[in-house]
């Protein structure tokens, strides 16, 4: 199909990307675009204006500042894929940003875009969640940041305001003895998340001494699975432990918000889920150095 | 470049032009003044039309005009349906191209624009405004053959389409009375997706001075499409030229002549002037044919030491809304007939019911009928395999019909070529190591992990196929194919054949055949196809049936070709015709191989035409019309082994062994290629492809991102071997190769599945096998839900 009339602006600042959402009030960001280029061809949505922020210089790529990780909105999968940095420091993100899609996607989606859509589906926003990531934020009065349990809200919907740009993600550095994995069940069509297992443990003589996971694929808006962490602290992670705490998952998830489609029931998903937490875990175990 | 190239696996002509985007399809030609048509169509799957407004669209920017029914009305017939099944109670429902008063389907076609870009087209769809009555739907054939289903077509009682039986051998239900064992399953053959990677596509071009309509087209069969167009639009044959340029894949869903087609060339004839249509991905989903969608209910009756003696079976085949142009010889004549599979089977009795839904029209799709028919038949072999506890290899070689070389009659009617099925199974075995397979698999069961080994073995019917059958089985055209050969006077080589390749390779495959019979190098061989006004009548390339059909025209018009060239060069060598000899492009005296005239030297002469044996005509040309005294019946049999992970329910397919048998193979890596293809569409069948439509006829897998095709990732090294068994009555011995993978591999895949699972209970799950579907079975034979 093809989108509906709109006037483009191309923005060459955040500022002047600011200003542009102010001055057109039904306008939408485009960035990669393969988010926003499909709902229009679909004619889901007719957006009257878009303002491409996609040139802006300064929201691309990764440095290390103050033991943090930061990643430009702009900067692609594969580029995050490709990272060294984030395959040491973050390596669920890594991971998860090379299973999105296929190598066309990889090389145009962008981590900013990815998340500022907020797909139930997508992978990047239970890695951010489980990963304890900061979202930079900025709009005419400023740049403010919320952290990752703030900032996704629910079903495709994100503490970035009407007006506001998302500039900027960045994560604590890796510690020692910390590992992480992302674990995906992906849909053989559209290879988005049916369940989205991201993981994060540290361990400490022997046994774990913190632990992270968050679920995406299944839930409107990444969760954290508290019952599993808890299960898992002080623990040698061994594969029994391992398993034993991944079953504890359903108690995270609320029967009412898993989701469901024609592929896989929500009840299947609950049912199975244990299974990808547990690959994550172990995954993320075997990389504590 | 000799004789051997026939044989060789030489690279693909057509392929430098295809991967490096030189090639031309229906959508990369536009002539000066092309207006672009769009087609608004209905988002119910039932509703009544009360009204339609267009007048908003119709002052839109660009637009130049809009048409309902109400413009189309006697101006374009009915879509036809041309296969017109006999004893069958056959009722076709009228299939306007623009709907009438009435939608029958989500994608059914209400209203055209024609605009002067593509774009205004699609804007002025969104002004049209139509007051829809919504009614109830059916989705389901057999809910639609049930009492108090909603009905389609008023006329039509039951939504029934057809009932068409076979019956053949002894009594059945003796067979089934005096049976020692019985096994039965009921099997969802799902709706299935072609997904041809170019969508369909026309362009029409209509001259009024001339009166004549040139059109480009999608179509996998451009003089089928010329013949129906003429009746449909009533521009005569003669005036009217069908152009198939590249065409990318079709799978069975270009065969049809579609509404959108008559539409978009009435729309040129309307306004005298060139009208494009491009089907978006969308429409393609929804309103291009779909394939399968059989509710089958089987049973095979068998003595205790697995010896068949019956095969019953009824089935509920969807047809969609209306009968696509061949749809009602798809569940039937390519089905039925092939119920005896492998096997020597003394009864066989099928009903079939072909039933009107409110979805999209099927047609044929890679394999059309006869996957449908080998899933059933393996699937009851493996059945009667479990249940007597004998190895499914085992079972088979028990029933297998014992080689023949010229002819075997199956029950059905139908009278097999050529065969060896216990040979292509014994390869198969040795080449997979079949016994270690089955010890590993022991071995994991004890650990807990769910290896499962699946059989195929499959004969099927192509090379469509003797003219005189095609007229008994109500099929409303001819099933031969014709070949032009003509040699220009430096001796290179023109071929002009009926048949319409898209993507199978007979560019290739063809000047090998030439090479072969008159030791002419393949690159001084032009293959000319898929234009009505430069190419000679044919019938199409569908059901395996370009070479198998197609190429044995060719071969006989070489012969013929070989037979003149050596007059000429007895004539010439001062000799009489009986004492000459030919090898390899070269006609010489018996005995004296150094004095020769080459094939290139009489072209020559035979188009100079100086020096020409009394009573010769001039040039060097031949044309053959082959009409098969046969069909052809390739056969194989194939292995998966997969590995079922019970507490995801995911299957993983983790090896893929196949041998088949096509005759002898004009070239092997093309043959491999049309393995490779077909086996993973079927795989697609078993593991992830489903249309699904909800209760209300949405279709609820209308895009990429719903439909699963399959992927690369998730498919083993596929192994390919073959064995040769030359068909006997084709003048080069080969079969069909086209869907040969396809027909074998979902059965395969599905048998490796229920293997793996049989430690744990499970007896049967619906296909596709996703994770959830296996899980759930599991739980189920666990006694857990």
């Amino acid at each position: 199909m093809f989108a509906p009339q709109f006037d483009y602006y191309r923005a060459s600042s955040v500022a002047e990307a600011a200003a542009l959402l102010e001055q057109h009030p039904d306008s939408k960001v485009l960035a990669g675009g393969h988010s926003l280029i499909p709902v229009l061809k679909l004619r889901l949505a007719a957006p009257s204006a878009l303002i491409d922020i996609g040139r802006i210089d300064g929201i691309r790529g990764i440095s290390e500042e103050a033991g943090r990780i930061v990643i430009g909105a702009l900067t692609t999968h594969a580029e995050i894929a490709a990272s060294a940095t984030l395959q040491s420091g973050a390596t669920a993100l890594s991971e998860a940003a090379g299973m999105i899609g296929d190598p066309a996607v990889r090389n145009r989606g962008t981590i900013g875009g990815n998340v500022a859509h907020a797909d139930p589906a997508s992978d990047l926003p239970a890695v951010l969640r489980c990963l304890g990531a900061e979202f930079s934020i900025a709009g005419s009065s400023g740049t403010r940041t919320v952290d990752a349990a703030d900032f996704f809200e629910g079903l495709m919907t994100t503490a970035v305001e009407e007006h506001e740009i998302l500039t900027a993600i960045s994560l604590p550095s890796g510690s020692s003895g910390q590992g992480s994995a992302y674990a995906k069940f992906s849909h053989p069509a559209s290879r988005y998340a049916v369940i989205g297992a991201a993981a994060s443990v540290t361990v400490a003589d022997g046994v774990c001494s913190a632990a992270s996971v968050a679920l995406g694929g299944l839930v409107p808006a990444p969760v954290r699975a508290a019952a599993v962490e808890d299960a898992l602290a002080g623990k040698a992670l061994s594969a029994g432990a391992i398993a034993d705490a991944a079953r504890c998952v359903g108690d995270s998830l609320d029967d009412d918000e898993v989701l469901g489609d024609v592929y896989a029931s929500a009840e299947y998903r609950s049912a199975v889920a244990h299974v990808w937490v547990g690959r994550a875990l172990t995954a993320a175990a075997a990389r504590c150095g | 470049m000799s004789a051997s190239t026939f044989g060789s696996g030489i690279r693909r002509r057509e392929d430098p032009r295809l991967i490096t985007g030189s090639a031309s399809y229906t959508d990369d030609i536009t002539l000066p003044g092309t207006l672009h048509a769009a087609l608004l169509r209905s988002p119910y799957a039932h509703a009544r039309i009360n009204g339609i407004d267009t007048s908003q669209a119709a002052a839109a920017q660009g637009v130049v005009a809009v048409y309902t029914s109400a413009d189309t009305e006697g101006e374009i017939a009915p879509s036809p349906c041309a296969w017109l099944l006999p004893d069958s109670g056959l009722t076709i429902a009228d299939y306007h191209c623009v709907a009438k008063d009435t939608v029958r389907y989500v994608g059914d076609i209400v209203a055209v624009v024609v605009a002067e870009t593509r774009h205004e087209a699609y804007d002025a769809l969104d002004l049209i405004e139509v007051d829809y009555e919504p009614l109830d739907a059916v989705v389901e054939p057999k809910k639609a053959a049930a009492d108090g289903a909603p009905q389609l077509h008023g006329e039509i009682a039951g939504n029934q389409a057809f009932h068409w039986t076979v019956t053949g051998g002894g009594d059945i239900d003796e067979a089934f009375s005096e049976a020692d064992v019985v096994v039965k399953e009921t099997i969802i053959q799902q709706r299935l997706i072609p997904n041809a990677m170019e969508p369909r596509a026309t362009l029409a071009s209509y001259t009024a001075a001339t009166g004549e309509l040139t059109v480009w087209n999608t179509t996998q069969n451009p003089h089928i499409l010329r013949f129906l167009s003429s009746l449909v639009i009533g521009v005569p044959e003669d005036r009217l030229r069908v152009i198939a340029p590249e065409v990318g894949g079709g799978f069975g869903s270009k065969i049809a002549a579609y509404p959108a087609d008559f539409i978009t060339m009435f729309c040129s004839k309307k306004l005298g002037a060139p009208v494009k249509w491009v089907e978006s991905r969308s429409e393609n989903y929804q309103a291009t044919t779909h394939g399968r969608d059989h509710v089958q209910e089987i049973e095979l009756a068998a003595t205790a030491d697995g010896k068949i003696k019956g095969l019953r079976a009824t089935v509920w085949a969807g047809m969609g809304a209306y009968l696509s142009t061949a749809a009602p010889g798809i569940p039937t004549i390519l089905h039925g007939l092939m119920l005896s599979g492998v096997y020597d089977i003394p009864a066989i009795h099928e009903d079939v019911y072909g039933l009107y839904t409110n979805t999209t029209p099927v047609e044929a799709y890679r394999g059309a009928g006869r996957p449908e028919a080998t899933f059933m038949v393996e699937r009851l072999v493996d059945l009667l395999a479990a249940k007597l506890g004998l190895d499914p290899a085992e079972v088979r070689r028990r029933n297998f019909i014992p080689k023949f070389d010229n002819g075997h009659d199956v029950v059905t009617g139908l009278t097999y070529d050529s065969g060896n099925y216990d040979g292509a199974l014994s390869k198969l075995l040795a080449e997979s190591d079949y016994q270690q397979l089955r010890a590993e698999q022991a071995e994991a069961r004890k650990s807990g992990r769910y290896i499962g080994l699946g059989l195929s073995t499959y004969v099927e019917i192509c090379g469509l196929g003797p003219s005189q059958v095609a007229g008994a089985i109500g099929f409303q055209g001819g099933l031969w194919e014709s070949a032009i050969v003509r040699f220009h006077p430096s001796g290179k080589v023109h071929v002009m054949i009926g048949a319409s390749p898209h993507g199978q390779g007979e560019e290739t495959t063809f000047a090998q055949i030439i090479a072969g019979e008159l030791g002419v190098s393949p690159d001084d061989v032009k293959v000319i196809h898929g234009d009505t006004d430069n190419t000679p009548m044919g019938w199409g390339t569908y059901g395996s049936r370009t070479t198998a059909v197609g190429g044995a025209a060719l071969a006989l018009a070489a012969r013929k070709i070989r037979d003149k060239a050596k007059v000429i060069a007895a004539h010439l060598l001062e000799a009489a015709v009986e004492d000459m000899d030919y090898d390899d492009g070269k006609f010489f005296v018996k005995g004296s191989p150094d004095s020769s005239k080459t094939i290139q030297d009489i072209a020559l002469m035979a188009n100079v035409a100086w020096n020409m044996p009394e009573g010769v005509e001039a040039g060097l040309e031949a044309t053959t019309f082959y009409d098969p005294p046969n069909f052809v019946f390739p056969y194989g049999a194939h292995l998966a082994v997969v590995e079922v992970d019970a507490e995801s329910g995911n299957v993983e397919l983790k090896r893929y062994v196949a041998v088949d048998d096509c005759g002898p193979q004009i070239n092997p890596v093309i043959v491999e290629g049309q393995v490779h293809g077909g086996i993973v569409q079927g795989i697609g069948q078993a593991l992830w492809e489903e249309g699904v439509y909800d209760d209300d006829g949405q279709l609820l897998t209308g895009t990429m991102l719903d439909y699963a095709l399959p992927r690369a990732d998730r498919l083993p090294d596929i192994e390919v071997h073959s064995t040769v068994t030359p068909s006997p009555h084709h003048p080069l011995g080969v079969k069909g190769i086209g869907e040969a993978g396809t027909i074998a591999s979902t059965a395969a895949v599905y048998n490796a599945v229920i293997d793996a699972l049989a430690p744990l209970g499970v007896e049967a799950v619906n296909m596709p096998l996703t994770p959830e579907r296996v899980w759930r079975s599991i739980q189920a034979a666990q006694g857990r839900n």
